[in-house]
């Protein structure tokens, strides 16, 4: 049952890869990279369960953290074209800094 | 001080519940990661209120497990909307206003609506929330009344909330 | 009375290896429904809910499952990190994407879709 569920998550991997590869926008695809992010986590975690080695929920929680930490990564790059930019919201301007771009 | 405590217990938790090997050499690796990540805490600043908000947590606690029931109800309306037939779906934008005084209210409210099936913070403003809906009906500013309430009461200050 | 409750026991300890397999299995569909709803809805916007379905009903079911087939007490406090993580991430994560969308001025389409969808084709 546990490798019908494996299966099952890898079929929607495989759909939202459709997504990712006609997704209109930017945004969609970043979308569907991260919901596959969050899907790869449960793969691993039942991946360890199927072959009977449960120590694959290290990776697995590790993978947590930096597939949120690549989301971030990514959307700051595409709003300012760099990673040298200080993610610190102004006061004077309010909501919405970095409209337009640099 | 209490803080430091705080962030000490809660990684040497996270160290044992993680680790499953008690041997002497293993433990004193364990106490020498848990000392090196004090120190780097301590040189980025980041031990205080925000860092480590133990204070709140037994009222956290009581906050999470309704926000779950509320999860699954909503879960329940978005994946009937995905496996209909037809596609009769209303989204809508809607502006709404919290009660929430400090930033970890706002922060923690912001972050239930987005973490809602059917609901998506799009801006936060001040205390304006512009909100995403699937539907009209659960984009309306009186069904969050209740979850902002509770989130308020979960994080403000006891003399911040009336 | 101790009978009862050892027979309980033992019970549970054959129980939890089909209850955990059938919520795992719970879990797989939901996934498989948020990306038939993320490939579905008509913008950027509605694909996010329906990403959200996998983020907490999908993770939800699975890690429940997880939890009941565990081996031992380690495997349970490692999943309670991933469940911890996941629940504190996904939404801030969901919540930068549609912020930076809004900002660089990606409109949502708003009111009745499925009326609109029904006019094209008639």
């Amino acid at each position: 049952m546990t490798a019908a569920a494996l299966i099952a998550v890898l079929i929607g991997m495989v759909l939202l890869l459709v997504r990712v590869l006609m997704g209109p926008t930017l945004y969609d695809r970043i979308l569907a990279v991260n919901v596959i992010g969050t899907k790869t986590v449960l793969v691993i975690g039942l991946l360890g369960y199927v072959m009977g080695r449960p120590d694959f929920l290290d990776i697995a929680m590790i993978y947590t953290l930096i597939n949120f930490v690549t989301t971030i990564a990514i959307l700051k790059f595409f709003r300012y074209r760099s990673f040298q930019v200080p993610l610190i919201r102004r006061p004077d301007t309010g909501a919405g800094t970095g409209k337009g771009g640099e | 001080m209490a803080y430091f405590l705080g962030l000490l217990a809660a990684l040497v938790a996270f160290w044992l519940g993680n680790s499953g090997e008690y041997k002497p050499l293993m433990l004193g690796f364990g106490g020498a990661s848990v000392l090196l990540t004090m120190i780097l805490a301590y040189r980025l600043d980041i031990i205080d209120r925000e860092g480590a908000p133990y204070v709140r947590l037994p009222q956290l606690m009581k906050y999470y497990p309704w926000l779950a029931v509320e999860v699954a109800k909503s879960n329940w309306v978005v994946i009937r909307a995905c496996l209909r037939a037809d596609l009769d779906i209303t989204p809508t934008l809607a502006k709404i206003k919290t009660i929430g005084k400090t930033d970890l209210a706002r922060v923690t409210f912001g972050n239930s609506i987005t973490m809602t099936p059917g609901t998506v913070t799009v801006e936060i403003d001040g205390d304006k929330l512009l909100v995403h809906g699937l539907y009209e009906s659960n984009t309306e500013p009186e069904g969050f009344l209740e979850m902002d309430k509770r989130c308020a009461a979960a994080c403000d200050p006891k003399e911040g909330h009336t | 009375m101790g009978d009862f409750l050892s027979m309980l026991g033992d019970f549970w300890e054959v129980a939890r290896f089909p209850l955990g397999g059938l919520a795992c299995l719970a879990g797989g569909l939901l996934c498989i429904v948020s990306a038939i709803g993320v490939l579905r809805f008509p913008d950027f916007y509605t694909r996010m809910h329906a990403a959200s379905i996998t983020e907490t009903a999908g993770t939800g079911f699975l890690l429940i499952g997880m939890a009941l087939m565990a081996p031992n007490w380690l495997v349970l406090v490692k999943l309670l990190c991933i469940f911890i993580f996941l629940f504190l991430t996904n939404p801030t994560s969901s919540h930068a994407l549609v912020n930076a969308a809004h900002v660089a001025g990606l409109q949502p389409r708003i009111g009745p879709v499925g009326a609109a969808n029904r006019e094209d084709e008639a």
